[in-house]
């Protein structure tokens, strides 16, 4: 057990946790606080990884956008469900099973690659090339198009936001 | 140096794809089916960085890839928590079961 293993171990072990009692607490406010505990473990991971640039946007755009966005909308939501009445639909118990068939069969499958207990790593000390990467965003031979389409992705998502949220004025509400 | 093994990696994840699967199938509450979305995405998140550091840190696309997966995170969360919340202005509910008008 080296230092990084044990790092590893404690923070995918509480993210893990964390991410189980999002699906399955019954406050819907507290769900959205473990969910930010779990963005956090995977901003960990990330670290861990060795990509420091992507560290920084899970915690800017995970943690300080999305997780504030569910925040708010639980808060808006509120009061709807009552916190005594079931959380689970009446399958639950089939995605039960679904879940531990998908989870066993992908390690079952993933074990037969040679690869996969490898610990040798591409990645240098130095984490990712940020230059590189830039340059790869706005290369016409590279990733120029499918940045802008998620440019425009993001630009009609905006809006649709917005349409779908706003409150009109007279028509049928 | 790094002694993580690339399986501890892809384990977590799958585990992690799987609590948000979970949530989203089993889940009354549909702020609650966003959450395992968000769970879900992360965990795709956590994988393509696995393979990037461990066979492909020459290449670009894996990061590429993991940009384009948060910006679709950040529009998918921003346009379903705006139909949830036009939804319940309108009818009066998050529940995802009682969200049956388009029902035959």
């Amino acid at each position: 057990m080296t230092p990084m293993q044990i790092v590893f171990l404690l923070v995918a072990s509480v993210t893990l946790a964390s991410a189980v009692m999002v699906v399955s607490t019954r406050r819907m406010f507290h769900a959205a606080l473990w969910l930010i505990l779990t963005l956090l473990g995977v901003a960990i991971l990330f670290a861990l990884l060795e990509s420091r640039f992507f560290t920084i946007v899970q915690v800017v755009v995970y943690v300080g956008a999305i997780a504030i966005l569910v925040l708010f909308a639980v808060m808006l939501t509120r009061h709807v469900m009552s916190e005594d009445q079931p959380q689970l639909n009446r399958s639950w118990w089939i995605a039960s099973l679904a879940t531990i068939g998908l989870f066993t069969g992908m390690v079952l499958v993933m074990r037969t690659w040679p690869i996969f207990t490898t610990t040798q790593r591409a990645v240098g000390p130095g984490g990712e090339d940020l230059q590189k990467l830039g340059f790869a965003f706005v290369d016409p031979s590279g990733f120029m198009i499918p940045f802008e389409i998620v440019s425009v992705l993001l630009l009609a998502a905006l809006i649709g936001a917005v349409f779908i949220a706003a409150e009109r004025k007279g028509g049928k509400g | 140096m790094n002694s993580i093994p690339m399986s501890w990696y892809l384990v977590f994840s799958i585990g992690l794809f799987c609590i948000g699967l979970f949530g989203v199938l089993a889940r009354k509450n549909a702020v609650a089916i966003i959450m395992g979305l968000e769970l879900m995405l992360n965990a795709v998140n956590v994988n393509l960085l696995a393979f990037w550091s461990y066979l492909y840190a020459d290449g670009m696309s894996g990061l590429v890839f993991v940009t384009i997966v948060f910006a679709v995170a950040a529009a998918e969360s921003a346009v379903g928590l705006a139909l949830i919340i036009s939804a319940y202005r309108r009818r009066n509910t998050v529940i995802a079961e009682d969200m049956n008008v388009l029902k035959g």
